[in-house]
């Protein structure tokens, strides 16, 4: 899933301090799994800000949604009669939502209301961590089904940096290294020959390098 | 004997020499007479010169302008290169540089991540790794290309290094990393701070039963401890390295005053003891910011004078 964090609300609040009408807009996938901006955390920040605009004594209407999807045409039209009403969103989904949101209804202003991440798992209630960049050529196969391009500070291809010990990371005593993964997996599995193939250099034309990317199926298309 | 570059401690290498390696570390500033100086106090104690490429993430003067300063004195340098700053337009266009001011010598490394210097909140590039790299300086000298293919005028003429760690693990690939390092075109080796020696030698013997050290010159990274505080440091601080508590204990011992002299003692005793080990082929003393210390040590090791190669 897409893992993301909820903002500090006094960011928010900087944003949408002038507006009158407010909607705040969930999403029932990604964010609701990380609990940063499901139905649950729409109604949290919701109550908070009208504690807030009540303090400040200003009237300011503020509506809860929570769609299915805000990366999807078909759901993000489900707000389309209502949303005239609003002069602000505050869109509690992942960055691809938010821009989602924002090219759709592009006369409203769309705010963020999280933080996103990275694509990542639940390891246990309340952690999440990385798992994937979306380089666009998938090398797990070669390393025991862990990525070095996402787990590795260096995204090192051939092995672990001399800064790795004890299978600890030298950027924080918090994460795994990765290669030594990597390396106790290969052995599992016997492919321990895997290691020794001097990985080729990668084409990082399919990564952020080589600009936006796209995906185009003709056999899915209408 | 034949030499694949001009490189002077090939050449040394190559005559069967044990090898003296020393590093500079560039300044925070644009003052060359740091170089200079450092390197005036070493330039007859040792066969090159590596200049340390924004190590631990500290922005310095850059490797390259540095080797060239050495150059221009008279010394042999060994340019220091990291991944971390430059993707393969930049490292590639570095090397051609290096290469229009005869600079021979080259090591190849990832470096250190940025989160320990001074710029945390920077990038890094890691287009290639330190073994792509190598390939990548081998495939510009052997084959005369740029890795787009092309052709390379006046191709460079480097001698190929890269850094290993003894004392990594897991210990399942403290030999294989080598041998990979190798299979990628490095043809010598500076160790990381060699303090346990029984585990370096340890490692030395599975390198020769591998048969590597026939493949490549491996130098035995030494470096001086000034202080008890230092080497506590170097054992808790610094990533990947394996500080005994007896080297600790034998500089927390004695009195404060004492102590740079011990870490001398302790490194010639230690450099005394590794000239002796199979396949190891030199040394690379780093006295970090210590050069002056440099000619003592390589006296009292016995490796004073320096062969005359050229």
């Amino acid at each position: 899933m897409i893992v993301a964090d909820r903002k500090p609300i006094e960011e928010i609040i900087g944003e949408i301090k002038d507006k009158k009408n407010i909607l705040i807009l969930g999403c029932n996938e990604c964010v609701t799994v990380c609990e940063a901006g499901g139905k649950k955390e729409v109604g949290v920040l919701a109550s908070a800000l009208r504690m807030n605009f009540l303090k400040e004594g200003r009237e300011v209407k503020i509506n809860e949604i929570t769609l299915e999807r805000q990366c999807d045409h078909e759901y993000l039209e489900e707000i389309r009669d209502v949303i005239d009403q609003y002069d602000a969103v505050v869109s509690l989904a992942c960055g691809v939502g938010v821009q989602f949101m924002a090219e759709k209804y592009f006369e409203l202003p769309i705010y963020p209301g999280v933080n996103t991440c990275f694509m990542g798992v639940t390891e246990e209630r309340g952690v999440w961590t990385e798992r994937c960049q979306g380089c666009g050529q998938c090398i797990l196969a070669r390393t025991g089904g862990l990525c070095p391009v996402s787990r590795c500070a260096k995204r090192l291809f051939n092995g672990p940096c001399g800064g790795s010990s004890q299978g600890i990371c030298e950027v924080s005593k918090e994460t795994a290294c990765v290669w030594h993964l990597i390396v106790e997996q290969l052995k599992v599995l016997g492919q321990m020959d895997n290691y020794e193939e001097i990985s080729p250099i990668k084409d990082w034309s399919t990564d952020r390098a080589g600009g936006p990317r796209k995906v185009v199926r003709e056999d899915v298309k209408k | 004997m034949k030499t694949k570059t001009p490189s002077r401690l090939e050449k040394i290498l190559t005559a069967g020499h044990l090898a003296v390696t020393s590093e500079c570390g560039p300044p925070r500033g644009s003052d060359p007479e740091v170089i200079v100086k450092k390197a005036e106090m070493i330039r007859d104690y040792v066969d090159a010169v590596n200049i340390t490429d924004n190590q631990t993430s500290v922005t310095r003067m850059c490797s390259l302008a540095a080797c060239i300063r050495l150059k221009l004195m008279g010394l042999e340098p060994v340019l220091q290169m990291v991944t971390r700053d430059r993707n393969r337009i930049a490292l590639q266009s570095d090397i051609l540089g290096a290469a229009s001011f005869d600079i021979y010598n080259i090591l190849c490394l990832s470096g250190d991540h940025q989160s320990f210097g001074d710029c945390a909140q920077g990038q890094n590039v890691h287009d290639i790794d330190s073994m792509q790299l190598a390939q990548t300086v081998r495939r510009m000298r052997d084959e005369g290309k740029f890795l787009g293919g092309d052709e390379i005028k006046r191709p460079p003429q480097m001698f190929v290094g890269a850094a290993a760690n003894p004392f990594a693990d897991p210990f399942e690939i403290r030999v294989p990393r080598l041998a990979k390092k190798v299979a990628a075109g490095a043809e010598f080796i500076q160790t990381q701070c060699i303090y346990n020696l029984e585990k370096f030698e340890e490692w030395m013997k599975m390198v020769v039963d591998r048969g590597l050290h026939e493949k490549v010159a491996i130098l035995a990274g030494m470096t001086p401890m000034k202080s008890a505080g230092m080497a506590r440091y170097m054992k808790n601080r610094v990533p990947g390295m394996d500080v005994p508590d007896e080297v600790v204990k034998r500089l927390a011992d004695i009195p404060k005053e004492k102590q740079a002299e011990e870490g001398i003692n302790i490194c010639v005793e230690a450099m005394q003891r590794l000239k002796e080990v199979e396949g190891v082929k030199g040394f690379h003393v780093m006295a970090i910011e210590w050069e002056e210390k440099v000619p003592e040590i390589v006296e009292r090791t016995g490796l004073y004078p320096r062969p005359n190669i050229d």
